[in-house]
This record gives structure tokens, sequence and C-alpha cells, in this order.
């Protein structure tokens, strides 16, 4: 099957009165993939993000979705096309249930109340939190709260997910499951990008991962090409990784 | 839909059954004038809720819509002799129209702004319906005598047709913030109450759904303002504008419990008694008391139980069945 | 130094911690390590007072300080660096600073632990007029734990210092947590990051749903079958 070009970003810029926060980046994400953005914090990766998911409108450059362009598309806009995305600080609501979390998400597909609490049910069971569909927002942990957000997400049907730094925290055993879901998601046909400062996770789950540094997309590449390179170890990685590049 | 227990039905049932029986067993005219101010303020109060308990936007200008409704009607039957009850419907697109054109631009207000906002859109159309000469300006409208009938929505010799008729008012308004809170719309609000931005990551229109959401509130607000137009029979801004019945009107929903379909309804049955009963008893001198026992009533409410009163019941609720 | 005896800690009605019982030596460093949820930073927020056990006591030099309120608890020089920073987004660096050394008294000690931190940060002298939102997440951490030196404490806890930061940062805040101890801190740390906050312990703790379940010394508890399955994935 010819798999398309979901996410294209080129020339992408955004300024915050003198300084640059994204600085012409380009990089285009097949169908299917898994590709990491990493950076040191600073380095523009949320910007990106939000760029991209029409929380803040670029300076210059293009974003495509599947060949449409995107660029100038307010978020909720584009959410409906399909990209869904996470929050860096965790946003879930918190005077609702888990379950009506996700039932709002998927509101979105469904009109009526029955079949999104159906689709809500089906999505909360995949990501493991069905036996908690009766607890607050508020009374959630910070990784059941991280969990849900990916559940509300999902709920919207995308065909792009874009995760950032859901694994913040997280033992390698909790890191076990959130990766085996990633891997799920995107065997259910989702191309997925994901934000991440836990290089273990990075190494296992990408396809490839983009550097950012100074908002400069600095280095593209095989995960293992992008941790052996010695501007990436200087900017972020630390002397634990030797430099081979 | 949710399905409703036995109880609960049970319980509506024989609250509507009491309060259709009580004017005709209390007969003291003042007791049922208390009741069918706890009404209009219950509606009053569900109407702000809607918008404010269930949407996030507090709003302090409600007495703007109220009196926009009052107006609208008593100048279109004062100076076109159109019906009131026409002028019902004219005052409520009125004020739904206007809530349009004063929430978009404040679209992106949010938390202590936007509640100053409408603050300041309360006062100014107080202040100028005040010096309007079309509306009579500060000497108000009477409401010129017809004969009494439904028609004419005006009734003389007894408050029982109007006791009735703002039941059923109450009656439509806790069916529509039914219908609203147990749907789609009903969810995309609570949504944007939390946050925009979580809003916004799962499709929803803020924009669109803020504005849906002034408006509903406003068209129900103005028709509470006809209801008191055609009681009264006297409307001047500083009866039906003043910020005070903004602030009151808060207060029945955060003391009942906002966010919740009957907490303005319990509110207002707790708080407007109070009002009315401190005002017979100490007169002049008792002025503010009424306000003085809010603000304990609502100190209470806000250290010991949040949710308001209504969260007291559904506590309860849920401790009896375990 | 520090004794914790038969702590319980809940929240509406539930038990977050049971029975936890630890302590922690003058001159140590001490990490309470386990998954999400397991209690580790119920723990620390009843050592600072923003929590009450529900049974059990807690004493510092031998003074209970477990019905204390929290700035009572900072004034016996316990000092605790939140978990998420915290910081005073719209002040300035300074003014965080400053505000740490709140139950400072003299004017000669703020300004003498300021140098001190300064040195020990350096960045943060460079910034020290900056608004601390507009530092990037490593940046925030220096100025979190500087502002938590403030009060110059005997005991600093620190919760999950590396959280949300790359690789080459949490070696840095893991290099200056040593040094921090070495300069006399003695140190409690919580930290999801158990193979760096083990290699930097003298001795840790590991919880499982709020009971203590292994207990030793950071190099022993390394080489443990428990840790390495369980927290190292080995």
């Amino acid at each position: 099957m010819d798999k398309s070009t979901c996410l294209e970003v080129k020339g992408l810029s955004k300024w915050f009165g003198g300084l640059a926060a994204n600085l012409d980046i380009d990089f285009s994400v097949e169908e299917g993939e898994i590709v990491s953005v990493i950076g040191p914090n600073g380095a523009g990766k949320s910007t990106l993000f939000n760029c991209i998911t029409g929380f803040y409108k670029p300076n210059s450059g293009k974003v495509s979705f599947f060949g449409k362009d995107i660029t100038k598309f307010r978020a909720d806009k584009v959410c409906n096309l399909g990209i869904a995305r996470t929050f860096q600080i965790v946003q879930v609501i918190s005077d609702m249930t888990v379950l009506e979390n996700v039932v709002t998400g998927a509101l979105l597909r469904y009109t009526r109340i029955g079949p999104a609490t159906e689709k809500a049910e089906e999505i909360l069971t995949f990501t493991g939190l069905i036996d908690k569909k009766s607890f607050l927002g508020s009374e959630l942990t910070i990784a059941d709260k991280k969990r849900l957000e990916v559940s509300m997400a999902l709920a919207t049907q995308p065909r792009l997910l874009m995760l950032d730094e859901s694994m913040a925290g997280l033992t390698i055993v909790e890191l076990r499951n959130i990766m085996n879901l990633i891997k799920k998601i995107r065997d259910q046909g989702m191309t997925l990008i994901v934000v991440e400062h836990v290089m273990e996770a990075v190494m296992e789950i990408s396809d490839r991962v983009i550097v950012l540094n100074s908002g400069k997309k600095i280095m593209e590449g095989l995960p293992k090409e992008v941790v052996s390179c010695q501007e990436v170890i200087q900017a972020y990685l630390g002397d634990k990784y030797r430099a081979v590049c | 839909m949710k399905k409703f227990t036995i109880k609960q039905i049970s319980v509506t049932g024989i609250t509507l059954l009491l309060l259709l029986l009580f004017p005709l067993v209390i007969t003291q005219t003042y007791l049922i004038h208390v009741m069918i101010l706890v009404f209009m303020f219950g509606m009053l109060g569900v109407a702000w809720n809607i918008m404010g308990g269930y949407a996030g936007m507090f709003s302090f200008g409600q007495a703007a819509f109220f009196g926009i409704g009052a107006y609208t009607s008593s100048f279109l039957l004062v100076t076109f002799q159109i019906n009131p009850w026409i002028g019902l419907i004219a005052g409520g697109l009125v004020a739904a129209l206007m809530a349009a054109a004063i929430g978009y631009p404040c679209s992106n207000l949010r938390g202590h702004y936007f509640a100053i906002a409408t603050i300041a859109f309360g006062e100014i159309v107080r202040i100028h319906f005040n010096n309007w000469k079309l509306v009579n300006a500060a000497e108000g409208i009477t409401i010129p005598m017809m004969d009494e009938s439904l028609a004419n929505f005006m009734f003389h010799s007894s408050k029982l047709p109007y006791y009735y008729i703002m039941l059923a008012f109450l009656l439509l308004a806790l069916v529509i913030c039914y219908f609203v809170a147990n749907s789609k719309m009903g969810y995309y609000f609570r949504a944007i109450k939390e946050s925009h931005d979580v809003a916004e990551v799962l499709g929803v229109n803020v924009v669109r759904y803020r504005l849906i959401a002034i408006m509903v509130s406003a068209f129900l607000s103005a028709m509470a303002g006809t209801f008191y137009a055609q009681y009264i029979l006297y409307i001047d801004p500083e009866s039906v504008m003043l910020l005070a019945i903004s602030v009151q009107i808060v207060l029945i929903s955060m003391l009942g419990g906002a966010g919740t379909i009957m907490g303005p309804v319990i509110g207002a049955a707790i708080l407007l008694p109070i009002s009315e009963l401190t005002r017979i008893w100490l007169g002049h001198k008792g002025t503010g008391v009424d306000m003085l026992i809010y603000g304990f009533l609502i100190t209470l409410i806000s250290v010991y139980q949040p949710q308001g009163i209504w969260g007291l019941f559904a506590n309860i609720g849920k401790k009896k069945n375990g | 130094m520090l004794s914790v005896n038969n702590i319980s800690v809940g929240y509406k009605g539930l038990l977050a911690i049971q029975d936890v019982s630890f302590h922690i030596n003058k001159g140590e460093v001490v990490s309470l390590v386990g998954s999400n949820g397991a209690g580790k930073s119920t723990i620390v927020k009843t050592i600072a007072g923003l929590l009450h056990p529900v049974k059990g006591e807690i004493t510092f030099d031998n003074d209970p300080i477990h019905q204390i309120p929290p700035y009572e608890v900072v004034k016996k020089k316990i000092s605790m660096i939140p978990e998420g920073r915290q910081l005073f987004g719209r002040l300035s660096v300074l003014d965080n600073l400053m505000l740490g050394a709140y139950s400072l008294d003299s004017k000669e000690e703020i300004q003498k632990t300021l140098e001190n931190v300064f040195h020990l940060f350096p960045i943060l002298r460079e910034r020290k007029g900056q608004r601390s939102d507009t530092f990037s997440g490593g940046e925030q951490q220096q100025l979190a734990i500087a502002r938590g030196l403030m009060s110059h404490p005997t005991l600093l806890m620190l919760d999950e210092p590396s959280l949300g930061l790359g690789p080459k940062l949490v070696s840095e805040i893991f290099r200056i947590v040593e040094e921090i101890n070495a300069n006399g801190v003695t140190i409690l740390l919580v930290e999801q990051n158990v193979h760096e906050a083990l290699q930097i312990s003298h001795r840790a703790y590991v919880l499982q749903t709020g009971r203590v379940v292994l207990e030793g010394e950071g190099k022993d508890l390394l080489k443990s079958d428990l840790v390495r399955q369980a927290y190292l994935g080995m």
C-alpha cells in the first residue's frame, strides 16, 4: 500500500518579540511513522507543536496535513481534520469523571451521548483506564492523567497524534506500558510525533528522530545516528553518550 | 438520557403537586407574591447557571438582559400596542442579539476579566436607559391597564394566574437547562469552563459555544423581565437594571449550587424569603440586613460546602447508597 | 537526624502511606524510590508539614515536627523543593530567592547565603532580574533548588528534581545535589530516575503502594534483583 506524506512542515518560523522560538524548520512525517522530537528545554519543541496544531500562528512557513495547507487554521479546526495532541503540562477536565472526559472527546465524531459513551469505553479499555472510569479527573495521579489525556485525544479519532512529554516521571515498568500503547496506536494506523526527554523510550519506539536546539533543527535521522552525533551530545545528551559522528 | 429512579420521580412529582396546590391553600397574597419572586429569581438563576455554572462565564450583568426583556415588551405594548406575549419573544431575541454583540468581542476573556466586562456592560445599559428619551429615561414606563385575560397577560383580581405562569416559565427554564446539561452542548460547556485549550484540542469551537451559552442565558433572563413588567406594571432602569439584581442572581446560584440544575432554585427558595421577610420586619432599619445574612450564608457555604446547598443533598443521597 | 516512625497519611479516607518508618543520619544522601502513586511525594509533603499523619510521629533532632505548620518546619532548617518546581513565575530570580530567605533574620546572613547560591548556580547571577517563567525547564530547576537553599537548611528535600529534563541536564542536577551534600547539607531525595538516584545515595528506601518494601545502601540496592527488575528494567 502506498504510504502518503502525513505532515509536511516547510520553513516554519515563529517569533516572540525579538526571540526566534522556531527558525526555518523543515521536516516531513510519513503515514504510520513514529517520529520523536528531542532537544533541550527552550529549544522550541512545544512552540513547534503549537504552530502545527493551530494554537500559535507561525510568522512564516507552511504546514500541510495529507496535502492540505493547514498553516492558518485554528486549533479546533485542526483537530477536526484529524490531528490530536497532548500538552506538556497535562490538562484534563477535573470536575468530570474519566469516562465523561473521554466522551467529550468522542463527541467530535458522534453527536449523541449514547454512541459517544460506547466509543469512550472502547478507548478506555484500549488505554487501560477502564477500571477507573468513575474517578474524577482531579482524583487521578499524574501518570493516569497523562493516560487520560491520551485517551481523550484518541477519542477524536485522529490520523496524527502528537504527544508532548507523555513519559515524564514514569518508572521503567510504566514506561514499558506507555511504549506498548504507542506501538499499539501506530498499529491501528495512526502516525505519531512525540516530544520526549526519556532517551530509552526515544531509542526504542522511534523510526526517526529530529533534534531541535535554540529554535533550529540541528539534526534529523535514525535514532542511533542522532545519539552518536557530536553536536547533539554537546547540546543535549551529555558525555554519557559517546561521540562517534 | 439519564434514567430516573423511582425515588427521583416521586420526589419531583410530590414537589410539583405541592407547588401547584400552594396558592389554593395558602391564601395570603403576600406569601404568594414571595413565591412568585422565588420562581422568578429561580429562573434568572437557572439562566445564569447555563453560562456561569456550566460554561464558566461568571456574569455580573444579567440585570441588563432582564431589563431589556422588560423594556422591549413594554415599549412595544405602549407604543405599538403589540401583544405582550409577542413582546416576550421579541424581548428574548433583542436580549440574545445584545448578548451576541457583547459576547463576541469578549470571547477571549475569562474568569475575573470576563466578570468585570459584564459589570461594565450591565451598568452601561442601565445608564443608557436612564437617559434615553425614547423609553422615558428615568421616569420609566407604566404598563397600561387592560382587560384581564391570558391573552393580554394581565390579571387584576388575583395573583394566582401570575403564580402559575411564572411557575411554568421556571419549569421551561429547568427543562432547557436539563437538555443542555445532558447533551453534547453540556459536555462542551464544561470543557470550556475547565480550559479553553482543553476544549479546542478536542475540536470544540470555543467562540461559537460561548456565544450559544450567553444567548440562551440572555433569552431566558429577558423572558423573566417581560413577566416582571406585566406583573408589577411599572418599570424603570433603577428597578430592573440594577447591579444589585445581577449580584443577587449570582449569589443565589452560588449558594444553591452552581453547575447543577436545581441549585439556583434552592438558592432562590432560601434567599428570597429572607430578603423579603427582613424587609418587612425591619423596615428601613433593615436595609442591608438581608445582605448581611447572605454574606454569612455564602461564607459558610464556601468553607464547608463549596458545591452549594444542592451539593449537601447530593452527598446525603450518596452516603445512603454507600 | 530525621526519624520517621510508623506514619500513616491519608487523603479523604484512603491511606496513601501506611506504617512507614525510616531515618536519615546527618550528612547522608538518602533516596526514596518507587513508582507513581507509591507515596513518595506524600512522605516528603508530610515531613514538610503540608500534610499531617493520622498515625505515627516524625522527629528532627529529637524534636517532634509532625504536628507543626509548614513555616515552623522551615524555621527548623528543613527545606523542600517541590515537584514541578513551583516557582513564583511572575517574579524575578532575585525575588524568588529573597522569598526563599523569608525565615532568615539577619541581612548579613541573607547576603552570605545569596553569594553561596550564586556561586553554585552562576547562571542565576547573570539573570537575576529576569522573570522566572521565561526560563527553560533546567534553569527553573536550578532556581527552585537555589530558592530552597536560601533558608540555609540543614536538611534539604528534593521531590523529583530530574522530571522533564534532558539527559545532560539530569546529570548536571545530580552533580549539583552531590556538591550541596559535600557542603554539609543532608539530603532526602525522591526520584523516579532510580539509577541516577541510587548512584549518589548513601542509603535508599524502596516504596510500593504506600509501604517500604526494601532498604539498604545505594550501591547494594543497585544490585538487588527487585530493583533491577522493577525499576531498572533488567
